[in-house]
Parts: C-alpha cells; sequence; structure tokens
C-alpha cells in the first residue's frame, strides 16, 4: 500500500500544485474531509473552502472553490474553478469582494443566492488563508 | 526600360514592406508562444475532467439533459475564425470548406454562430442564416469565453431551441499545420473510458451522489471544450500568421534582389551607352 498521497492540483488556466504528501483536507461539498494514503476510491464535488495539505510537519492551504476531487488510494486529483496559494491573494480585494457579496445577499433573490453564498464563502476563505483573522 | 530612379523607388518600397512582414512575423512568433502556453496550461485540467467523465458516465446510468439525443436535425454551427486578416489560408479553407458542407447539406436545417471578424464579414454578404456573431473575442480571447459561449450553447440545447451544436475551427497541429477540425459538441458523447488495467474495476464512492456529480460534470466538460477550441484556434491562427508572414518576407528578399540585379544592369547600361556617346562625338571631332 502506498504510504503517501501524489496530490495535484488543476484550474482551468494551470497546474497549480503538483506533490507528495502525507495527508489531504478537502472542503467537499457534503463538508471537509480527510483524506490519507489508502483511501478507498470517491469522487466528490467540492465546496468553496481551505484546502490543507500536511507534508511532515509542513502544512500547506490553498484557498480553492467549486470543482472536483478525484480520491485514489495514492493519489488526489483535484480539479477546482479557483485554486490560490496564501502568496497570491489579495487580501483587501477579498475584503471588498466579501462586503459587496454580503450587501447583495440582503436584497437577493432565490436563484442569486447559490451564488453569492459561494462568493462570501470564497472571501471568507480567502481571507482566513491568506492569514487575515477568521470572519465567521 | 525603367530608369534607375524609378528602380530606386521600388527598392525602396519592397524593403519597406519586408519590414513590416518581418516585424508581423516576430510578433506573431511571440504571440505564439504565449497562445501556445494557454494551450499546454489548460491541457491537465481538460484531460483529467475527461477522464473523470469517461469513468462516471461508464458507471452510472443515469441520463441527463445533455446527453439526449434528439432527431429534430435543427444545428448550430459554431465557426471559429480569427478577428485579423493576414495569416495565410487560415480563414479561407475554413470558410470555404464550411460552406461546401452547408451547399451539399450536411446540416439540412442549419444555422451559424461565427466568433471572429472573418467568419462574421464572409457570411454577411452570403445567403445561411447567422443567429449569433462575435467580432472582438478572439483578439482578447480570455478563460471567461469558453464558460460564456459553452453556457449560452448549453441553454439553447437544453431548451429545446436546437437539438444538436457542431463546433468548427482550425485545430493546432504544430506551427506548420492547421488542420480544419469539424466535431459535434451537443448532445455530449462522453469520452470512451481508458481501457487502463490499472483504473479497470475501480469503483468509485459518489460523493454528493452520482447524478449530481454528473449533473455538475458535464456542463464542466462542455464549457471546458468550448475553451480548449477557442485556445486551439488563437494558437493555429498566429502559427498561421508566422508562417505566412515568414513567406512574405522571403519572397520580399527575392523581389529585392531580382530589382537590385535589374538596376545595376541599368546603370551599367547606361554608363555604356554615355561612354559610347563621349567616344564617338570625339572621334568625329577628331576626323
Amino acid at each position: 500500500m502506498a504510504d503517501r498521497l501524489h496530490l495535484e492540483i488543476v484550474t482551468p488556466r494551470r497546474r497549480v500544485v503538483e506533490v507528495d504528501v502525507d495527508e489531504v483536507r478537502l472542503p467537499g461539498a457534503l463538508g471537509e474531509m480527510g483524506v490519507l494514503p489508502g483511501h478507498i476510491p470517491l469522487l466528490t464535488s467540492l465546496a468553496a473552502g481551505p484546502l490543507t495539505y500536511f507534508d511532515g510537519s509542513k502544512v500547506t492551504r490553498y484557498a480553492v472553490q467549486g470543482g472536483f476531487a478525484e480520491v485514489l488510494p495514492d493519489r488526489v486529483t483535484v480539479l477546482a474553478t479557483v485554486a490560490e496559494a496564501p502568496g497570491d491573494i489579495d487580501v483587501a480585494a477579498a475584503r471588498s469582494h466579501l462586503q459587496a457579496a454580503q450587501e447583495k445577499l440582503k436584497d437577493a433573490t432565490a436563484e442569486e443566492l447559490d451564488e453569492l453564498t459561494t462568493a462570501v464563502r470564497l472571501a471568507e476563505t480567502e481571507i482566513e488563508v491568506a492569514g487575515g483573522e477568521t470572519v465567521h | 526600360m525603367p530608369s534607375t530612379r524609378d528602380l530606386t523607388r521600388r527598392i525602396r518600397s519592397v524593403k519597406g514592406t519586408q519590414q513590416i512582414t518581418k516585424a508581423m512575423k516576430m510578433v506573431a512568433a511571440a504571440k505564439l508562444r504565449r497562445a501556445q502556453d494557454a494551450v499546454t496550461n489548460a491541457r491537465p485540467y481538460a484531460d483529467t475532467l475527461s477522464r473523470v467523465l469517461a469513468n462516471v458516465a461508464d458507471r452510472t446510468e443515469e441520463s441527463h439533459p445533455l446527453l439526449e439525443r434528439r432527431s429534430g436535425g435543427r444545428i448550430w454551427l459554431v465557426v471559429v475564425s480569427s478577428d485579423k486578416g493576414l495569416c495565410g489560408s487560415f480563414n479561407a479553407n475554413l470558410l470555404r470548406q464550411i460552406e461546401r458542407d452547408l451547399k451539399k447539406k450536411r446540416w439540412p436545417d442549419a444555422e451559424l454562430v461565427v466568433i471572429g471578424r472573418k467568419a462574421s464579414d464572409y457570411f454577411r454578404v452570403r445567403e445561411f442564416p447567422v443567429v449569433h456573431q462575435e467580432r472582438d473575442t478572439m483578439n482578447q480571447l480570455s478563460a471567461a469565453d469558453g464558460p460564456r459561449l459553452g453556457a449560452m450553447f448549453m441553454k439553447a440545447f437544453t431548451s429545446g431551441q436546437v437539438d444538436e451544436v457542431w463546433i468548427a475551427y482550425n485545430k493546432f497541429v504544430s506551427v506548420l499545420r492547421q488542420e480544419i477540425t469539424i466535431e459535434q459538441l451537443l448532445p455530449i458523447q462522453p469520452p470512451a473510458a481508458e481501457s487502463n488495467a490499472e483504473e479497470a474495476g475501480t469503483d468509485y464512492l459518489y460523493e454528493p451522489n452520482a447524478e449530481g456529480l454528473l449533473a455538475a460534470l458535464l456542463p464542466a466538460y462542455v464549457e471546458t471544450e468550448v475553451q480548449t477550441v477557442l485556445y486551439d484556434s488563437a494558437a493555429a491562427e498566429q502559427a498561421s500568421r508566422m508562417t505566412s508572414m515568414g513567406a512574405a518576407t522571403k519572397n520580399a528578399g527575392e523581389m529585392i534582389d531580382a530589382l537590385t540585379m535589374l538596376y545595376n544592369r541599368t546603370r551599367q547600361a547606361a554608363i555604356t551607352k554615355e561612354l559610347i556617346e563621349i567616344v564617338s562625338g570625339a572621334q568625329a571631332l577628331g576626323d
């Protein structure tokens, strides 16, 4: 059995990460889930949220939104619409996005609701991952 | 025989043209690199997505509106050309092929969606029905264009406005070769699962469930397909422009050589003529 996971994060724009890690935590559609080597094959859709991976004592986080993850015993492939490393996140922009989305949320129609909630979640995740304070 | 003055003027003019074509070639080469990067960067996502979709489609009996086959025969044909010209036979070949297919009634009831100024200009003066045109997309292609157009096609398809969507474009094969490709976009024909032994037999756990995943995967797949086509066409356009401008530069060089040769001959002939005049004039005096 494999004792490491090969993690790959790809977005429509590029391949973001390709590393070997010990554990991955994904923002699954039904809640956060941890994946260790030897996991049974799984396909899940992803919500907006933080993706964390552990390599020894090194912890790395990404803000991801949307898409899918394919989990195999020795491999995790994440297909995300957006995946950002802490260094790439513009906290100020995320904050203003968050505010704008929350404003709109006050009088949103039913169809806008999903999109706006996702936008709020993404902005929150971005701020959190980038090391700003938690906003919940 | 043209005068030497006329010849120097022509040589200068051809040199000017050559400089322009040379510059255009360089610009196209730089843009081609960027376009190729876009193609390469988008590939891992597209490949993984189609692999995952193949897997899911293989294991579910679920149907989905985007997979539904209808026999209505109303078709949207999406034509992807370029916004700018001077790229050799890039647009001409594609447009001619499409016109031929349309005249042969390959799709008896087809309406056109034209992307790119060149296709738009071409079909404006012809009798085929155009339902939608975009004249500024290819010039500033972004990663949002695929999803935007994809959503438009899916809407037309699921609402029952059309029964099939086809897309025609130049596929980037290599710098020297673009291939006219006409393929069906909707209804989706799920990619065939690779019969690779390593994964054959893996049955996935689906979360939330197979139907939900399929419903999310299919639109993403269409959007990615459209984006891939756009990127491919953009790369092919720059490659075609680079090659044709390279050829133009070479032709201009040959023309300059030929004109320079003619110039030298003319000059020499003029000098010889003058010498003869002087000599015979002197002889006439001496006699």
